[in-house]
C-alpha cells in the first residue's frame, strides 16, 4: 500500500489560507457556536430560572470564603465519623461470628483426625487471615463507599476542586488533581487512571506521582482499625468515635499537605514548567438515587474490592503460616526475616514484623494488617482473638505497642510504596519504568523520613 | 463600543460580551471550545474562597477559570 | 512538518479499534459533552455497571457492552466526555479518535437538555464527520424541573438527524432510542445533517480545497471535514488522521493507544 501523506494538501491549505489561517481557525469554532446558538434559540423555551438560583445559593455557602473550608472539613469529618462509629459494632459481630466458625472448623479437623500441619495451614493460616480481612475491611468499606458515592452523585467533588485549586496552582499543579485524589480514596489505581483528565503531561505526572498520599480503601480501614484500637481504649466510650474521627481526618489532611508539598517540590525540580490552562465545569447539583447508590456501591464496589482482598489474603495467610512454622535452627523463618528488618524498623518507630507486613502487603494494601496480626499470632501463644479488645491486648501487651507505634504505623501506611496494582497502572499509563520507580520511591522516602522524625522527636522529648 | 477590559477584572455578578481571546495555542483552543467566541455573553458568578479561580456562566454552564487564563479574554462590559 | 510515518502493514481500522467486531452486527458509539449521562445510557442499554458520577471526567477509558434488539447484536462503546473534537487531553483523544476514525455504524450524541446550546457544539462537530448520528437529549427530567422545554421534533428537523428526549436514569425514552439507533445502523434511515455554514471567506477556501482533498484521499474520511481540519492546521489532529490513513503502522504513539483500547473495558 502506498504511503499516504497529508503534507502536500496541508501546504496547499496553507497557501489558500495565506495569512488568514488563525482567522479560519476562529471562524470554524465561531461558525459552529453561532449555528448552535440559533438552533438552541429555536427549540428551547424557558419559563423559569428558579432551580439555577437554588444551585447558586448552595454554592454561596459551599464555596464561600468563610464557610467553604469549614464545610469541606466538616463533610470529611462526618463521612469518617459515620464510617468509624458505624463500623465498630458490625466489625465486632463479624469477628465473633467468623472466629466461632474457626473454632468449629478446628473441631471438625480434630474429629477427622487430619494432620496438624494441614489444620495449621488451612484454618490458622488461610481461613484466619480471610476472617481478619472480612471483619476489619468489610464494615468500613460498606459504609464509606455509599457515602462517598452520594457526595459524588450530588456534585460535591468539583466544588472541592474549585476550593482547593488555588493551592494546587501555588504548588505548580493542576486543580483537577483534587478530583484524581478523590478517586484515590476509592482506589489509587483508579486515581492514576483518572489523571487522564489533566491535559498537561507535566501536571498529569505530578498528580500520578503523588496520588498515593491519599489513603485508598485498602489502607483506610487499616487506619480506622488502628485508630479505633488505640483511641477506643484510652478515652471514654462516648468520646472515642469523635476522637478517632479527628485522628483519621487529621491524617487525611496531613496526606493532602504532603501531596501539595511534594507537588511543589516536583514542579520546582524535575518537573519544572508553567502551570497549564485550567478549566473546570461545576455541574448543577443533582439529586442522587439513594436506593440505587446503596445497592450499587455495596454490591459492586465493596464486593469487588473485598473479593480482590480475599483472593490475595488467602494465599498470603497460608504463606505466613508456613513462614512462621518453618524453623531454621531454633527460630522460625518469619522471625528471622522480621529480625533482619528490626533495626531499621525500630528506628522508624515500628518493629520488624510491621515492616515485613508492609512488604508482604505489596500485592494489596488490604492485607497488611491481617498479615501483621497473623505473624504476631503464629509466632505467639495466643489462640483466641475475636474482637478489637483482644487485638489491643495482642498489640499492646504482647508486642509492646505504644501510641507512638500506632502513629508511626499509620503514617507509614499513608506514605509508602503504592500497591502492586497501582504500580502496574502507573507503568501502563506512563510507559516509563523510571516514573514508576519514582512513584514508589517518593512516598517511601517521605514515609521513612517522617516516621524517623516522629519517633526520634517523641522519644527525645520523652513522651513515651 | 465601550472600553475593553479583561475577564478577570470584572466583579462578581457583572456581565460582559467577549471581544477576543488573546491566548495562544492549546489554551486558546480550549477557551474557544468552551464557547468563548466573540459576541458571547459571560456572567461572573463567584470567586473561590481564596479569590482564584473564578467561576463564569458561559453558555449555560458554570466554568471555572484561573485568573491568568481569564486575563487572556478581552471583554466589554454589558448593560 | 513531520507528518510522515512508515507504513508497515495493512489492518482495517475496524480491526484496530475493535478486534472483536466479528461477533456483533453493529457498532454504536456514545459521544457527548462530559457529564451528560453517556455512561448512564450505556448502563441502561447494556445492563453493565460503568461508574457514573456527577462531575465531568468520570469516564476516561472507553468501555464496551452489548445489547440485542430484534435479534441483532449491538456493541455499544461508552466514550469519555469531550467538549469538542478539536482540543485534546488524553481522555478526550480516546473519544476523538474513536468518533473520527473507527467509523461506527451509528453514533449516539448525548446532550444535556438543560444546557443545549453548549452541547450542540459537539453534536454539530460529530455531524460534520458522519451522517449516522442519533441525537439523545438526555436529562429531560432535570430540564422539566428547571422549566426548560426542548422541542425534539423541531430539533430533529433543524439538525437533519433523528432526535429523542430521554431521562436515562429512569429509562424514559430509551426504547425509542434503541429503535432509532437500529434504523440508522441498518441504513433503513439515512440522516442528512444540515451542514454548518461558515463565514464567506472560509466557505470559499473550502470550495477551493475540497475537490483536491476528494482526489487525494477518496472517501476514507469525510472530505469536507478533512478540508476544514487542513485549513485549521491543527498538527496533532492531522497527524492522527495521517496515522489513520496509513493504518497498521508501528509508530510508538499508536502502540500506546492501541494498548489502551484493548485494556479499556
Ligand atoms: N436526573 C437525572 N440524572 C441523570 C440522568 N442521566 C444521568 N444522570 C446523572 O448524571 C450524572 C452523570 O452521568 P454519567 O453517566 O456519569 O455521565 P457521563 O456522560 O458518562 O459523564 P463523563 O463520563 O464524565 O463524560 C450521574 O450522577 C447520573 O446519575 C437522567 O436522565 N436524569
Ligand atoms: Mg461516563
Amino acid at each position: 500500500m502506498a504511503h499516504k501523506t497529508l503534507t502536500p494538501l496541508l501546504e496547499e491549505a496553507q497557501k489558500i489560507a495565506g495569512p488568514h489561517q488563525g482567522q479560519f481557525r476562529d471562524s470554524i469554532v465561531t461558525g459552529i457556536y453561532r449555528t448552535a446558538e440559533q438552533i438552541a434559540g429555536d427549540v428551547v423555551s424557558h419559563t423559569s430560572t428558579k432551580r439555577q438560583d437554588l444551585d447558586r445559593q448552595i454554592d454561596n455557602i459551599i464555596t464561600s470564603p468563610v464557610w467553604g473550608f469549614p464545610v469541606m472539613f466538616g463533610v470529611l469529618a462526618v463521612v469518617f465519623w459515620v464510617t468509624i462509629a458505624g463500623a465498630n459494632v458490625p466489625s465486632g459481630i463479624l469477628a465473633t461470628g467468623l472466629f466461632w466458625i474457626e473454632a468449629r472448623l478446628t473441631d471438625l479437623f480434630m474429629a477427622l483426625n487430619t494432620p496438624g500441619w494441614l489444620h495449621g495451614f488451612l484454618v490458622l493460616g488461610v481461613y484466619r487471615s480471610l476472617a481478619w480481612v472480612i471483619s476489619v475491611m468489610l464494615p468500613p468499606m460498606a459504609i464509606f463507599f455509599p457515602l462517598f458515592t452520594l457526595l459524588e452523585d450530588l456534585g460535591y467533588l468539583p466544588r472541592v476542586a474549585f476550593n482547593l485549586d488555588h493551592f494546587f496552582h501555588k504548588a505548580g499543579a493542576h486543580g483537577k488533581q483534587a478530583l484524581t485524589m478523590s478517586m484515590g480514596f476509592g482506589c489509587n489505581a483508579a486515581g492514576i487512571i483518572a489523571c487522564r483528565i489533566i491535559e498537561s503531561p507535566r501536571e498529569r505526572l505530578i498528580a500520578t506521582l503523588t496520588n498515593n498520599f491519599v489513603p485508598c480503601n485498602g489502607r483506610f480501614p487499616t487506619l480506622i482499625a488502628l485508630v479505633s484500637i488505640f483511641i477506643a481504649g484510652s478515652v471514654s466510650l462516648s468520646l472515642s468515635s469523635a476522637v478517632a474521627t479527628l485522628a483519621v481526618a487529621g491524617l487525611v489532611v496531613f496526606g493532602i499537605a504532603v501531596t501539595l508539598s511534594i507537588s511543589w517540590l516536583l514542579s520546582k525540580t524535575i518537573l519544572r514548567g508553567e502551570p497549564s490552562s485550567f478549566t473546570l465545569e461545576l455541574p448543577p447539583y443533582r439529586k442522587p438515587l439513594v436506593g440505587q447508590v446503596l445497592v450499587r456501591s455495596v454490591l459492586d464496589r465493596t464486593i469487588f474490592v473485598l473479593s480482590r482482598a480475599i483472593v490475595i489474603a488467602a494465599p498470603a495467610g497460608g504463606l505466613i503460616w508456613i513462614l512462621a512454622n518453618t524453623t531454621v535452627g531454633d527460630a522460625s523463618v518469619l522471625s528471622i526475616l522480621a529480625g533482619w528488618l528490626d533495626p531499621l524498623a525500630r528506628f522508624m518507630g515500628l518493629d520488624g514484623f510491621i515492616l515485613l507486613a508492609f512488604i508482604l502487603g505489596l500485592p494489596a494494601n488490604e492485607i497488611v494488617l491481617p498479615i501483621l496480626i497473623m505473624s504476631y499470632v503464629c509466632g505467639g501463644a495466643m489462640t483466641e482473638l475475636a474482637s478489637l479488645t483482644d487485638l489491643r491486648h495482642l498489640l499492646v501487651d504482647q508486642h509492646g505497642w505504644t501510641w507512638l507505634t500506632a502513629l508511626c504505623t499509620m503514617v507509614f501506611s499513608l506514605c509508602h510504596w503504592p500497591c502492586g496494582t497501582t504500580l502496574f497502572t502507573i507503568q501502563r499509563e506512563q510507559h516509563n519504568w523510571r516514573w514508576t520507580l519514582l512513584a514508589a520511591m517518593i512516598p517511601t522516602t517521605v514515609g521513612v523520613i517522617i516516621c524517623m522524625l516522629i519517633n526520634n522527636l517523641v522519644r527525645a522529648i520523652g513522651l513515651v | 463600543m465601550s472600553d475593553t477590559i479583561t475577564l478577570n477584572c470584572l466583579g462578581n455578578g457583572s456581565i460582559a460580551l467577549v471581544k477576543e481571546v488573546v491566548a495562544e495555542g492549546l489554551t486558546r483552543r480550549r477557551l474557544l471550545d468552551l464557547g468563548l467566541v466573540p459576541g458571547t455573553k459571560v456572567e461572573v458568578i463567584r470567586r473561590s474562597p481564596v479569590g482564584d479561580p473564578i467561576a463564569f456562566n458561559i453558555r449555560g454552564a458554570v466554568i471555572a477559570l484561573r485568573r491568568e487564563v481569564a486575563g487572556k479574554v478581552l471583554v466589554s462590559p454589558w448593560g | 512538518m513531520g507528518l510522515t510515518y512508515q507504513s508497515t502493514g495493512q489492518l482495517t481500522t475496524r480491526e484496530m479499534f475493535d478486534a472483536k467486531s466479528d461477533n456483533c452486527d453493529y457498532i454504536i458509539a456514545l459521544a457527548g459533552n462530559p457529564n451528560t449521562g453517556k455512561s448512564t445510557v450505556f448502563n441502561a442499554l447494556t445492563g453493565l455497571r460503568q461508574h457514573t458520577g456527577n462531575w465531568p471526567g468520570k469516564t476516561v477509558q472507553r468501555a464496551e457492552g452489548n445489547y440485542i434488539y430484534k435479534s441483532h447484536r449491538y456493541r455499544l462503546i461508552d466514550l469519555p466526555g469531550t467538549y469538542s473534537l478539536l482540543s485534546n487531553s488524553a481522555d478526550e483523544e480516546v473519544a476523538r479518535d474513536f468518533i473520527c476514525f473507527a467509523r461506527p455504524d451509528a453514533t449516539i450524541v448525548v446532550l444535556d437538555a438543560t444546557c443545549l446550546e453548549r452541547n450542540l457544539n459537539l453534536a454539530l462537530q460529530v455531524m460534520e464527520i458522519t451522517n449516522k448520528v442519533v441525537v439523545c437529549v438526555n436529562l429531560i427530567d432535570e430540564a422539566r424541573r428547571k422549566k426548560i422545554q426542548v422541542d425534539a421534533a423541531k430539533l430533529s428537523e433543524r439538525l437533519g438527524v433523528p432526535v429523542v428526549s430521554t431521562a436515562a436514569r429512569s429509562n424514559e425514552g430509551l426504547p425509542r432510542l434503541i429503535e432509532l439507533v437500529s434504523d440508522v445502523a441498518s441504513k433503513r434511515v439515512c440522516p442528512k445533517p444540515q451542514p454548518v455554514s461558515y463565514s464567506k471567506d472560509l466557505e470559499e477556501a473550502i470550495a477551493r480545497l475540497e475537490p483536491r482533498v476528494r482526489d487525494v484521499i477518496g472517501k476514507d474520511i469525510n472530505p469536507r471535514w478533512l478540508t476544514l481540519r487542513l485549513l485549521d492546521g491543527d498538527t496533532r489532529l492531522l497527524q492522527a488522521i495521517e496515522n489513520h490513513l496509513n493504518a497498521g503502522r508501528t509508530a510508538p504513539v499508536v502502540h500506546g493507544r492501541r494498548r489502551d483500547y484493548s485494556n479499556g473495558a
